[in-house]
């Protein structure tokens, strides 16, 4: 009981916070809200590859378009249960969306982390290229057109009192945010995560202690793109449309931003660099005007993504964790 | 026959660009062991430079081989320059760091070239300024050889005769050679590897900018994101060679260069980028050290 209690009652904090927020303002911040928990699960989930394992993955976008793609297509054609029974029943599809891109994941990893450094990060690059490319051609999913129309959350009525389906969307993305967060965390403290981590600090160490490197660095992998698949799963319910054009490269730099600012292997770092990633963009969404629609934002990542490796290679907070310690024997535990 | 003939000769012709920006990738490898993601940019670059050194010149108006000439000079000169402050501001302060480190700072800067060019130079296609003009010089089994792809091919295929020169048979090669071996024994030996390490960018660079050109010539559009594939090809390119080795990233380059035409016009159009992936993934898992190159043992 106690080992669930922790993830509940931050699920808690985090719901009143949010709905809040979502409360008083109006639609366009509500949706900045839901991406915060889609671009945290993308962050924490490829942070277990190239923060804890230490494979650099370019290819993070290709996963979660396999998940978003598993969801949009279960949901658009095939019937959904309508009202307050559709939510399980998105519940079961996301999980699906995990469970293929994790298989994609095996597929991928299985050939490809044989290989180290710089051949792997291009090797990823070009998985996600791959199945990018795919499913542009693929005419059956829609083609370059993609999907549209991807059901919302349902809007839940208790008798009068209606939860908007913006709640239940945000009771969602924190329902896949909280599990990710405290399945990679809780892995992280067992003897798998402990491989993880000794691939990272020294492979060749890790094996003379008789660890099986490529398992470990596959476990990593089928995990985080299983996470991956899941952001991708809310990235459909929440922009409702899903095409092969929002599942770029880009898309996995953006992934690779939140480790890498965050700090390799730090969860509180990679929540944090989440959260500016989301909301910078908005914040410079009005210079476009000035740039003549250039994304500021790209160069500000990019010479970020610069300094940070030159003057702070471990990231912002390396692998450092803030600690609330609201209750000590949480503190103590990890 | 005509047609396989005219479409080998697209190959080749894009297979030796592909070939000059991989020699590129190749050399930055065997010095340093990093993959030097903005040297695609440097490419890109080198295309506007070309632009508007045309354009303030006015070499469009007179095309010919003199403004070529000019415009193959001052674009090397820019590139490499550039390819000097890359190595100097991103890359020096990392000489000791891990490689992943390395790797995303060179990620870095070659997204900053990429979004600062846009802003600079509009993200907007531009036409390439007419430096040749285009006419059949001959024809060969009915097949028409234009004066684009034999320029092409002799300006590749002399800048690489220098580069072989330069490699083998001068002293800066050698001490080349020598730091690509083992740079801290080269050291030890009074080679000043920092020297070596800075006239490998200028000569990549050059080389990027010689590409940029040639790309320009032939297809006469240059836009800020056209760096992203041709440099990831060519460093597949590179790979299918045996990274390191000069010798390898040309025929990896004319190999890629040749299948990929061979692609667009026996199978789908829509498949030739994800071709260069598939040629990379089969040659990491069946051979890693590609065609020349030698395995490497790591040592601990």
């Amino acid at each position: 009981m106690k080992a669930i209690k922790t993830p509940l009652i931050a699920a808690l904090i985090i719901l009143i916070v949010t709905s809040a927020l979502g409360l008083v303002t109006n639609s366009y911040i509500q949706l900045i809200v839901l991406f915060l928990f889609v671009n945290s699960i993308m962050g924490m989930s490829l942070n277990l590859v190239n923060g804890y394992t230490g494979q650099f993955s370019l290819g993070h976008a290709g996963f979660v378009a396999v998940g978003a793609y598993f969801t949009a297509v279960m949901t658009t054609k095939f019937p959904v249960p309508a009202g307050v029974a559709g939510l399980p029943y998105f519940i079961l599809i996301s999980l699906g969306s995990g469970l293929l891109a994790g298989a994609f994941g095996y597929v991928v990893g299985l050939p490809s982390l044989r290989l180290k450094g710089d051949y792997l990060a291009i090797v990823t690059l070009g998985f996600g290229e791959i199945i990018r490319v795919s499913l542009n051609n693929a005419a059956s999913l829609g083609g370059a057109l993609g999907i549209s129309s991807v059901p919302s959350m349902p809007e839940v009525d208790l008798g009068g009192f209606v939860i908007s389906n913006y709640i239940t969307s945000l009771i969602f993305a924190i329902f896949w945010s909280v599990i990710c967060f405290f399945v990679i965390w809780r892995l992280l403290k067992s003897s798998h995560g402990r491989c993880f981590l000794s691939v990272r600090e020294d492979e060749i160490a890790a094996e003379a202690m008789g660890i099986n490197t490529t398992k470990a660095k596959i476990q990593a992998f089928v995990v985080s793109s299983f996470f991956a698949g899941i952001a991708g799963a809310l990235y459909a319910h929440f922009t409702n449309y899903v095409s092969p054009a929002s599942f770029t490269f880009l898309m996995s730099i953006d992934a690779v931003i939140m480790v890498v600012l965050g700090g390799m292997g730090s969860m509180s770092g990679v929540l944090t660099s989440a959260l500016i990633i989301t909301v910078l963009p908005e914040l410079l969404r009005s210079l476009k005007d000035y740039t003549g629609g250039v994304d500021l934002r790209m160069i500000i990542y990019s010479l970020a993504l610069i300094l940070i490796m030159i003057l702070r290679p471990k990231g912002l907070f390396g692998d450092k964790e803030i600690n609330l310690n609201w209750r000590k024997n949480v503190g103590s535990s990890t | 026959m005509e047609e396989l003939l005219q479409h080998l000769i697209n190959g080749l012709s894009l297979g030796s660009i592909y070939a000059l920006i991989a020699l590129g990738y190749t050399m930055v490898y065997g010095i340093l062991q990093m993959i030097n993601f903005a040297h695609s940019e440097v490419y890109m670059m080198g295309a506007f430079f070309a632009y508007y050194s045309a354009k303030y010149l006015n070499l469009s108006s007179s095309p010919g081989f003199t403004s070529l000439a000019i415009v193959l000079v001052t674009t090397m000169v820019l590139c490499s320059l550039l390819g000097l402050a890359i190595e100097k501001f991103a890359y020096r302060p990392l000489r000791k760091a891990p490689k992943l480190n390395v790797l995303i700072t060179a990620i870095g800067v070659s997204l900053f070239l990429q979004y600062f060019a846009q802003l600079v130079f509009g993200a907007d296609p531009k036409v390439f300024p007419t430096l040749i003009e285009d006419q059949t010089l001959f024809s060969v089994a009915g097949a028409p050889i234009k004066s684009f792809d034999v320029t092409i091919l002799i300006v590749s295929l002399l800048s690489m005769g220098i580069l072989h020169f330069l490699v083998y048979h001068t002293k800066l090669g050698k001490a080349m050679r020598a730091v690509s071996h083992n740079a801290s024994v080269a050291s030890i030996l009074g080679i000043n590897v920092s020297r070596v390490v800075a006239y490998t960018f200028i000569i990549g660079s050059s080389l990027a900018g010689i590409g940029a050109i040639l790309v320009g010539i032939k297809y006469q559009k240059i836009e800020p994101m056209m760096g992203t594939m041709i440099g990831l090809k060519a460093f597949v390119a590179a790979v299918l060679g045996g990274i390191g080795s000069i010798a390898g990233a040309v025929t990896g380059g004319l190999i890629l260069g040749v299948s990929e035409i061979l692609v667009v016009v026996y199978g789908s159009s829509q498949y030739r980028d994800a071709l260069a992936f598939l040629i990379l993934i089969f040659i990491l898992l069946v051979k890693p050290a590609g065609m020349f190159g030698k395995n490497r043992i790591e040592k601990v």
